[in-house]
């Protein structure tokens, strides 16, 4: 095939889903206790649009993958180290505030700003991949707050699959109601695609993939620009974890007729 | 004073869906509360229908009506919704969280100058409107509130009753608008097949499996095929939605033994979804806060489980019942066929 790509994959980073949370209101409104301590990993779903990327840049020959990735330089530190194991890629680091309770806009223009001034990309090429939602905002308002910002028409959410045709066109397979697909056929670049899960399972390490990467990734986040998030006329009222406990009955020892009968006529409730 | 316009659009049928509805019932109490004026607006190919069961709210409904609104796709449905706000001069705008307005509000508010918030699950009016909606996948709750306008808010479905009322005469007035060129379109839907759905958001009750279920057992033996037979039996007898643990899932990547029908469409939890069933039977599921998030919106809930001590079930399910999942599940599909 002879189309290549310019993939941009917007990921952030988010604690660790095993990690236990509990909100604090900071200086600059809420946050999470000890956030800069909590584990972090790249964002579940945006993993995935760079796990899909890396496979449909190896499959177009001149195809390239950018990583965008706001986050305080630590913390992409950190989730570097093991990401870069992962896929090539070439990383652009933004210096800003972590967490899901900063503005989804003001996070979109950041991002924005930063991939029209990547050296080199070619708009008419672009794909902008990235979650469909964060795992801390969980929004689903920045991708394509980043498209319009770049004057992409054409934007879809909840994808699970690419197929690029001879001509450069491509079918889109997106997540809808009752467990179904849309299926949409695009021109071409460029798109924004919001992925779901994707269909790819998680790449293992390659200590030569995160050679080469490691070499652009430190110098990357050395020089990350910094930037502050307007709130956008955002304030939180209230901040909480919701009361979960349940006084659960243990049944033990009853035979399997009987919890069925009583599965049965619960469920008839 | 606020301005109100509740987007909508028109579903297969022809009509408003129930989530379309229930963004108008929000929408004519938020306007009362608020002293705000309430406009609906409707998008689709033929918008008569969907109008007249909107009389009833007794507010100004704007139409965006022709064949290139029936696609749910981005470019049309951005320039329908942009069009209609601006008819409107809505200060607040609400519509339904389904996959059609996700793609589209953000989009939508970015053109306009406004901002937008997803997943609402509340509305609470007082002198300000304040929402509340979840952070970090349903673990942690917040209200928020909003200077900018238009302030656009995606409301979650099944968190209110929808609009009810007799359908009747309404004049809608038709919003003209200006299509770009079009590079995109939807071709068609891809459903499994009748019969071998699996995923039903209005069933009464959501499944659950676990990777238990592709364990060894007793015998020392892994039994998929007997699961997958008992757990489709399960779903068709007590015609349940189901849903996966992500460890259930990711095997399928991992050439481990698979349940066939089960995909990342099915995952519930801290990368899945979350949906929204009055009960839930959790089976052969272990683990601990990422599975709780799957468990947000379930309002009743047990569980079969081995382990007694279950980290996930016990604090978050009501009963829990130690116990051989595939011993139960056989029994209950026999009881729920005998009915």
């Amino acid at each position: 095939m002879t189309n290549s790509f310019h993939i941009v994959v917007c990921a952030s980073t988010v604690p660790d889903p095993l990690q236990t949370l509990e909100p604090v209101t900071g200086p600059a409104g809420p946050t999470l206790k000890n956030e800069m301590m909590l584990p972090a990993v790249l964002d579940p779903w945006a993993a995935c649009a760079l796990y899909e990327a890396a496979a449909l840049a190896a499959k177009h020959t001149g195809s390239k993958v950018w990583l965008v990735s706001l986050g305080p330089k630590a913390k992409l530190q950190q989730v570097m180290m093991t990401v870069a194991q992962k896929v090539p890629f070439e990383l652009v680091a933004i210096d800003g505030p972590l967490g899901g309770f900063t503005d989804a806009h003001s996070t979109a223009a950041a991002l924005a700003e930063t991939i029209a001034a990547i050296p080199g990309l070619d708009c008419g090429k672009l794909l902008l991949f990235g979650g469909w939602e964060s795992a801390s905002r969980g929004a689903g308002v920045t991708m394509q707050v980043v498209g319009e910002r770049l004057g992409i028409a054409d934007q879809f959410q909840g994808v699970d699959q690419i197929n690029v045709k001879e001509d450069g066109s491509f079918e889109i397979l997106e997540r809808v109601e009752g467990g179904k697909h849309q299926v949409s056929e695009c021109a071409g670049a460029p798109a924004v695609l919001g992925w779901a899960t994707g269909n790819l399972a998680e790449p293992p390490n390659r200590p030569q993939v995160g050679m080469a990467n490691m070499r652009g990734v430190m110098p990357a986040i050395q020089k990350a620009k910094s930037v502050k998030l307007d709130a956008n006329g955002l304030s939180y009222a209230s901040v909480a974890l919701p009361k979960q406990q349940r006084e659960t009955r243990v049944v033990r020892d009853m035979p399997e007729d009987e919890i069925a009968r009583e599965i049965v006529a619960w469920i008839a409730e | 004073m606020e301005k109100l316009l509740v987007l909508t659009h028109v579903d297969e049928s022809g009509a408003l869906s129930k989530a379309s509805l229930e963004a108008v019932a929000a929408g004519v109490e938020s306007a009362k509360e608020l002293g705000a004026s309430l406009t609906i607006g409707i998008v689709g190919a033929q918008t008569d229908a969907a109008a007249r069961q909107v009389a009833g709210a007794k507010a100004r409904v704007l139409t965006v009506a022709g064949e290139e609104f029936a696609q749910s796709r981005y470019a049309s449905d951005v320039a329908a919704c942009e069009a209609l706000v601006r008819a409107a001069e809505a200060t607040l705008v609400f519509a339904p969280a389904g996959s059609r307005f996700n793609r589209v509000v953000p989009g939508v508010a970015y053109r306009l100058g406004g901002v937008a918030d997803t997943h609402i699950t509340a509305l609470g009016a007082g002198e300000k409107l304040e929402v509340t909606r979840w952070f970090y996948r349903q673990r942690v709750e917040a209200a928020l509130r909003r200077e900018t306008r238009p302030w656009f808010l995606l409301l979650e479905t099944g968190t209110r009753d929808p609009f009810s009322a007799a359908d009747g005469d309404t004049k809608a007035e038709r919003v003209e608008v200006t299509l770009p060129e079009l590079r995109s379109k939807v071709v068609g839907i891809r459903a499994p097949k009748q019969g071998e759905e699996t995923i039903r958001p209005d069933a009464k009750i959501l499944f659950v499996a676990g990777a238990g279920w592709t364990k060894k057992q007793a015998d020392g033996q892994v039994h998929a095929t007997e699961a997958e037979t008992l757990i489709l039996g399960f779903l068709h007898a007590a015609d349940a939605s189901l849903g996966s643990s992500k460890s259930l899932v990711d095997q399928s990547g991992e050439n481990q033994e698979v349940l066939k029908f089960m995909t990342h469409m099915n995952q519930v939890g801290q990368t899945g979804a979350t949906p929204r069933h009055p009960k839930g039977l959790s089976t052969c599921c272990h683990g601990e806060e990422p599975h709780v998030v799957g468990w947000r919106f379930v309002n009743e809930r047990r569980a079969v489980n081995l382990d007694p001590n279950c980290g996930w079930a016990r604090g978050k399910a009501d009963v829990l019942y130690v116990a051989d999942a595939f011993k139960v599940v056989a029994k209950v599909n026999e009881l729920l066929l005998a009915k």
